[in-house]
């Protein structure tokens, strides 16, 4: 039996409710991009995890690097002194 | 020590950290992942079969809607666990078609006919209930859209295992007749729910790497030994009887002891010879070869539109 060629690969985010950023939750094949947005309603939001769907066709996504880990991050590493706890401020300075 | 791809992935692992799509990994962890996911996505879909089939036969409509909702889960379990295998490199439409010409496997619980009624609530009680117990820890699995996977998944199962046992309770606060077909119903799942824990740890080959993987957390004897620990107090509730004369409480484990399942049995139905074996495969085929038209209407329609607006 001949293996058809899929549906192309849709990755979801769903905005959970107001005031959240959408998430991704995950992936589905569909036709087009309407057809991915009700497969991922019936998919992923069967008791009400969501007030938002985005559909993005996976081919489309650029990602950082083929490691999740890597040097593409190193610049953020050593700069201690982009965070609050770097600097000591004595213990009766009030608000700060 | 040089550090390599192998040794960093040992350490990620044993550090309880997860492994995500693009790491590198082993290919043996992969190929293993790919069967494990593959394996569990197949069995959600074929699952949908045995109970499926007493969705326009449920005594009221509240039951139908219900065991409507549950298959319908079913199928959503199926496609966020073909998603999460996706990710390791494999085409959704090949593993479909390894599924419907038998060279991947799925559970083989699902090999069993439903006779009556009572056999929808005993396996949300049994079957799921054993599944909940596997689950668990698949939650913490070292590879990261698995374990995804499995907390949605997870999530959902409650219900499942919950409406069975609602269901057993009001049949057996019913008629004789109603009674005894839970209790039928309950001899004929038990052991092949306890099947579902997979061979004992010393006829269990790959446990000792996947427990080091982190792939699996407990042996399948620990899981098994819990599901009963479990159980026992609910059938008591229920006021059924498990069919097992060896079952008697262990005062010094402080746990059930009880019989072995017929490994005999596992092994003929795993290898194809089971009750509903071919059923259930020419069942998914003939959804998917009817289905084909479908397919091509879609995917014909979304070409043209999209050369439209183009």
């Amino acid at each position: 039996m001949s293996v058809q060629p899929d549906w192309p690969l849709w990755e979801v985010f769903v905005r959970g409710k107001r005031g959240l950023n959408h998430v991704h939750v995950g992936s589905l094949h569909a036709a087009d991009a309407e057809m991915a947005l009700h497969s991922a309603r019936d998919l992923y939001t069967r008791r009400n995890e969501g007030v938002s769907i985005w559909v993005v066709p996976a081919a489309e996504i650029t990602a950082s690097s083929p490691d999740e880990k890597d040097a593409f991050f190193a610049p953020s590493g050593d700069k201690v002194y982009r965070h609050p706890t770097f600097y000591d401020i004595p213990d009766e300075i009030p608000h700060i | 020590m040089a550090v390599t791809p192998e040794t960093e992935f040992d350490e990620l692992v044993a550090s309880d950290k997860r492994v995500e799509p693009r790491d590198w990994m082993p290919d043996a962890y992969r190929k293993t992942m790919v069967r494990q996911i593959a394996q569990h996505a197949h069995s959600e879909i074929i699952g949908m079969q045995p109970e499926g089939e007493w969705i326009a036969r449920a005594p009221s409509l509240r039951r139908k809607a219900i065991l409507l909702a549950k298959v319908q889960d079913e199928a959503g379990h199926g496609l966020y666990l073909y998603s999460a295998t996706e990710t390791l490199g494999v085409d959704r439409a090949d593993l479909t078609n390894r599924l419907i010409t038998g060279a991947q496997k799925y559970s083989s619980i699902f090999n069993y006919p439903t006779l009556t009624f009572a056999d929808v609530g005993v396996i949300g009680w049994l079957v799921d209930g054993a599944a909940i117990c596997n689950q668990v820890p698949l939650c913490r699995s070292s590879y990261g859209p698995y374990a995804r996977a499995m907390v949605r998944i997870c999530k959902e199962e409650s219900f499942h295992q919950r409406q069975g046992f609602e269901l057993l309770l009001t049949m057996m606060r019913g008629s004789d007749a109603q009674r005894a077909m839970v209790q039928d119903a309950t001899n004929r799942w038990w052991w092949p729910s306890l099947m579902m824990f997979g061979p004992p740890d010393d006829d269990s080959p790959n446990t000792a790497q996947s427990m080091k993987w982190r792939i699996k957390r407990h042996t399948n004897d620990e899981l098994c030994q819990r599901f009963v620990d479990m159980t026992v107090p609910q059938a008591d509730a229920l006021g059924v009887t498990l069919p097992d004369p060896q079952l008697s409480w262990n005062e010094s484990r402080g746990s059930y002891d009880f019989g072995a399942p017929d490994w005999d049995e596992f092994k003929r139905v795993v290898s194809g010879d089971g009750p509903c074996n071919a059923q259930r495969v020419a069942h998914r085929r003939a959804a998917h070869e009817n289905g084909a038209w479908v397919r091509d209407a879609a995917a014909t329609y979304a070409a043209k539109y999209s050369a439209a607006v183009a």
